[in-house]
Protein backbone atom coordinates (compact mmCIF):
# COMPACT_ATOMS: atom_id res chain seq x y z
CA UNK A 1 0.00 0.00 0.00
CA UNK A 2 0.93 3.66 -0.76
CA UNK A 3 -0.30 6.58 1.54
CA UNK A 4 -1.33 9.58 -0.35
CA UNK A 5 -1.59 13.01 1.22
CA UNK A 6 -2.68 16.57 -0.14
CA UNK A 7 -1.27 19.04 0.86
CA UNK A 8 -2.52 23.05 0.95
CA UNK A 9 -5.85 23.60 0.35
CA UNK A 10 -6.04 19.97 -1.41
CA UNK A 11 -5.92 19.02 2.79
CA UNK A 12 -10.12 19.46 1.94
CA UNK A 13 -9.14 15.55 0.64
CA UNK A 14 -8.47 13.00 3.21
CA UNK A 15 -5.19 11.08 3.02
CA UNK A 16 -5.71 7.11 1.35
CA UNK A 17 -3.90 4.49 1.21
CA UNK A 18 -3.76 2.71 -2.60
CA UNK A 19 -2.33 -0.47 -3.89
CA UNK A 20 -0.43 1.71 -7.27
CA UNK A 21 2.56 -0.02 -8.74
CA UNK A 22 3.53 3.17 -10.30
CA UNK A 23 2.73 6.83 -10.72
CA UNK A 24 0.49 5.99 -13.64
CA UNK A 25 -1.71 3.72 -11.74
CA UNK A 26 -2.25 6.46 -9.00
CA UNK A 27 -3.06 8.99 -12.00
CA UNK A 28 -5.82 6.08 -12.75
CA UNK A 29 -6.83 5.79 -9.52
CA UNK A 30 -6.85 10.05 -8.29
CA UNK A 31 -8.90 10.57 -11.68
CA UNK A 32 -12.22 8.36 -10.33
CA UNK A 33 -12.46 10.79 -7.27
CA UNK A 34 -14.66 13.43 -7.71
CA UNK A 35 -13.25 17.14 -8.37
CA UNK A 36 -9.96 15.77 -8.07
CA UNK A 37 -9.47 16.81 -11.65
CA UNK A 38 -9.07 20.11 -11.57
CA UNK A 39 -5.99 19.79 -8.93
CA UNK A 40 -3.80 17.01 -10.86
CA UNK A 41 -3.44 19.54 -13.81
CA UNK A 42 -1.88 22.15 -11.62
CA UNK A 43 -0.42 20.07 -8.92
CA UNK A 44 2.99 18.49 -8.31
CA UNK A 45 3.94 15.17 -6.83
CA UNK A 46 6.76 14.16 -4.56
CA UNK A 47 7.61 10.73 -3.35
CA UNK A 48 9.15 10.19 -0.06
CA UNK A 49 9.66 14.01 -0.41
CA UNK A 50 11.61 14.02 -3.30
CA UNK A 51 9.64 16.25 -6.51
CA UNK A 52 9.07 13.11 -9.51
CA UNK A 53 9.13 14.20 -13.27
CA UNK A 54 8.24 10.68 -14.58
CA UNK A 55 5.22 9.25 -14.74
CA UNK A 56 6.37 5.45 -14.85
CA UNK A 57 7.99 6.53 -11.79
CA UNK A 58 8.06 2.98 -9.71
CA UNK A 59 5.81 3.06 -6.16
CA UNK A 60 6.54 0.40 -3.81
CA UNK A 61 4.75 -0.69 -0.62
CA UNK A 62 5.28 2.03 2.51
CA UNK A 63 6.18 4.85 0.11
CA UNK A 64 4.68 8.42 1.02
CA UNK A 65 3.17 10.26 -2.12
CA UNK A 66 2.60 14.02 -1.60
CA UNK A 67 0.35 16.18 -3.85
CA UNK A 68 0.99 19.79 -3.69
CA UNK A 69 -0.58 22.63 -5.40
CA UNK A 70 0.45 26.06 -6.67
CA UNK A 71 2.48 27.80 -3.73
CA UNK A 72 2.85 31.32 -3.04
CA UNK A 73 5.66 32.25 -0.40
CA UNK A 74 6.35 35.34 1.19
CA UNK B 1 19.98 29.19 8.69
CA UNK B 2 16.24 28.77 8.15
CA UNK B 3 13.33 29.69 10.98
CA UNK B 4 10.19 28.72 11.01
CA UNK B 5 7.96 30.75 13.32
CA UNK B 6 4.21 30.30 14.16
CA UNK B 7 2.62 33.97 13.58
CA UNK B 8 4.61 37.10 12.78
CA UNK B 9 8.17 37.49 12.83
CA UNK B 10 9.93 39.22 15.75
CA UNK B 11 12.26 41.10 12.81
CA UNK B 12 14.64 43.10 15.29
CA UNK B 13 15.06 39.67 16.97
CA UNK B 14 16.00 38.07 13.85
CA UNK B 15 18.13 40.79 12.22
CA UNK B 16 20.32 40.95 15.87
CA UNK B 17 20.79 36.99 15.11
CA UNK B 18 21.50 37.04 11.64
CA UNK B 19 24.03 40.27 12.31
CA UNK B 20 25.80 38.21 14.56
CA UNK B 21 25.90 35.10 12.55
CA UNK B 22 27.80 37.85 10.05
CA UNK B 23 30.11 39.25 12.41
CA UNK B 24 31.17 36.05 13.53
CA UNK B 25 31.86 34.47 9.67
CA UNK B 26 33.82 38.38 9.28
CA UNK B 27 31.64 39.45 6.30
CA UNK B 28 31.11 42.58 4.89
CA UNK B 29 27.84 42.87 3.35
CA UNK B 30 24.16 41.80 4.26
CA UNK B 31 21.40 42.02 2.52
CA UNK B 32 18.26 41.73 3.65
CA UNK B 33 14.35 41.55 2.17
CA UNK B 34 11.19 41.90 4.70
CA UNK B 35 7.97 40.63 3.40
CA UNK B 36 5.09 42.47 5.32
CA UNK B 37 1.32 41.95 5.10
CA UNK B 38 -0.20 45.16 3.47
CA UNK B 39 -4.06 46.05 3.56
CA UNK B 40 -5.57 45.70 0.18
CA UNK B 41 -9.25 44.35 -1.10
CA UNK B 42 -9.02 40.26 -1.36
CA UNK B 43 -8.34 39.59 -5.11
CA UNK B 44 -9.80 35.55 -4.78
CA UNK B 45 -13.16 36.32 -4.76
CA UNK B 46 -15.12 36.04 -8.06
CA UNK B 47 -17.65 38.51 -9.51
CA UNK B 48 -20.23 35.99 -8.29
CA UNK B 49 -18.69 35.91 -4.61
CA UNK B 50 -18.18 39.07 -3.92
CA UNK B 51 -20.67 40.83 -1.54
CA UNK B 52 -20.30 44.55 -2.69
CA UNK B 53 -22.30 45.56 0.54
CA UNK B 54 -19.60 44.11 2.74
CA UNK B 55 -15.79 44.84 2.84
CA UNK B 56 -13.64 42.47 1.28
CA UNK B 57 -10.61 43.78 2.66
CA UNK B 58 -7.93 41.32 3.35
CA UNK B 59 -7.17 41.58 7.73
CA UNK B 60 -4.27 38.56 7.72
CA UNK B 61 -2.64 35.94 5.89
CA UNK B 62 -2.37 32.32 6.97
CA UNK B 63 0.69 30.12 5.24
CA UNK B 64 1.09 26.93 6.13
CA UNK B 65 4.42 24.59 5.05
CA UNK B 66 5.08 21.62 3.95
CA UNK B 67 8.74 21.70 6.04
CA UNK B 68 10.48 18.60 5.21
CA UNK B 69 10.34 20.06 1.91
CA UNK B 70 11.29 23.51 2.30
CA UNK B 71 14.27 22.21 4.14
CA UNK B 72 15.27 20.41 1.08
CA UNK B 73 14.51 22.90 -1.16
CA UNK B 74 16.47 25.44 1.17
CA UNK B 75 19.28 23.57 1.86
CA UNK B 76 20.27 23.12 -1.76
CA UNK B 77 20.46 27.00 -2.07
CA UNK B 78 22.63 27.02 0.71
CA UNK B 79 25.17 24.31 -1.08
CA UNK B 80 24.91 26.45 -3.80
CA UNK B 81 25.45 29.98 -2.01
CA UNK B 82 28.57 27.99 0.35
CA UNK B 83 30.44 27.48 -3.31
CA UNK B 84 29.72 31.04 -4.21
CA UNK B 85 31.64 32.15 -0.66
CA UNK B 86 27.68 33.25 0.14
CA UNK B 87 25.38 32.51 3.45
CA UNK B 88 21.72 32.80 3.33
CA UNK B 89 19.31 33.20 5.80
CA UNK B 90 15.46 32.47 5.55
CA UNK B 91 12.48 33.24 7.85
CA UNK B 92 9.00 32.62 7.35
CA UNK B 93 5.61 32.51 9.00
CA UNK B 94 3.41 29.71 10.02
CA UNK B 95 -0.44 30.50 10.62
CA UNK B 96 -1.93 34.12 10.65
CA UNK B 97 -0.17 37.15 10.25
CA UNK B 98 -1.68 40.78 10.51
CA UNK B 99 -1.72 43.36 8.21
CA UNK B 100 1.50 45.37 9.37
CA UNK B 101 3.72 42.53 10.50
CA UNK B 102 5.84 40.53 9.04
CA UNK B 103 5.49 37.00 7.68
CA UNK B 104 8.82 36.82 5.49
CA UNK B 105 12.63 37.71 5.80
CA UNK B 106 15.53 36.88 4.14
CA UNK B 107 19.16 37.36 3.96
CA UNK B 108 22.74 36.89 1.95
CA UNK B 109 25.95 37.40 3.90
CA UNK B 110 29.16 37.53 1.83
CA UNK B 111 32.67 38.63 2.05
CA UNK B 112 31.60 41.43 -0.06
CA UNK B 113 28.74 43.22 -1.82
CA UNK B 114 28.78 41.71 -5.03
CA UNK B 115 27.80 38.02 -4.52
CA UNK B 116 25.44 39.08 -2.17
CA UNK B 117 23.24 41.49 -4.51
CA UNK B 118 24.30 39.04 -7.13
CA UNK B 119 22.41 35.75 -6.09
CA UNK B 120 19.61 38.06 -4.21
CA UNK B 121 17.32 37.72 -7.23
CA UNK B 122 17.25 34.54 -8.43
CA UNK B 123 16.59 33.03 -4.90
CA UNK B 124 13.84 35.11 -4.19
CA UNK B 125 12.41 34.24 -7.66
CA UNK B 126 12.73 30.55 -7.07
CA UNK B 127 11.34 31.00 -3.45
CA UNK B 128 8.10 32.46 -4.81
CA UNK B 129 8.08 29.55 -7.63
CA UNK B 130 8.98 26.51 -5.54
CA UNK B 131 9.13 26.61 -1.99
CA UNK B 132 6.08 24.72 -0.73
CA UNK B 133 4.21 27.31 1.34
CA UNK B 134 0.25 27.96 0.98
CA UNK B 135 -0.77 31.30 1.31
CA UNK B 136 -4.69 32.46 2.17
CA UNK B 137 -6.75 36.00 2.66
CA UNK B 138 -8.54 36.12 5.97
CA UNK B 139 -11.18 38.43 4.95
CA UNK B 140 -13.59 38.70 8.02
CA UNK B 141 -14.24 34.84 9.02
CA UNK B 142 -13.16 33.57 6.07
CA UNK B 143 -9.91 31.81 4.95
CA UNK B 144 -9.50 31.92 1.21
CA UNK B 145 -6.83 30.41 -0.62
CA UNK B 146 -4.78 32.71 -2.76
CA UNK B 147 -5.21 30.95 -6.17
CA UNK B 148 -4.96 33.54 -8.36
CA UNK B 149 -1.12 34.61 -6.80
CA UNK B 150 0.41 30.99 -6.65
CA UNK B 151 2.13 29.35 -9.00
CA UNK B 152 2.53 25.83 -9.80
CA UNK B 153 5.73 24.01 -8.44
CA UNK B 154 8.12 22.55 -11.46
CA UNK B 155 7.54 19.53 -12.64
CA UNK B 156 3.48 20.24 -12.32
CA UNK B 157 0.41 18.36 -13.58
CA UNK B 158 2.52 15.06 -14.22
CA UNK B 159 -1.31 13.23 -12.85
CA UNK B 160 -3.14 15.56 -14.97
Amino acid sequence: MVKVEFLGPMSEFESISVNASNLQELKEILSQKPDMQKWLSISAVAVNDCIVDDISFKLKSGDKVMLLPPVCGG
Amino acid sequence: MLSLVKGHLDTNAIFSLWQQKVQELNFGALSIFVGIVRAEDSKEFSAKESNMEESNQVSALSFEIYEPLLAKWFESWQQRAKKDGAMLFMAHSIGKVKVGQSSYMSGITSSQRKIALSLYSEFVEDFKANAPIWKYDIVGNQKIYAKSRSKPIAHSGLLG
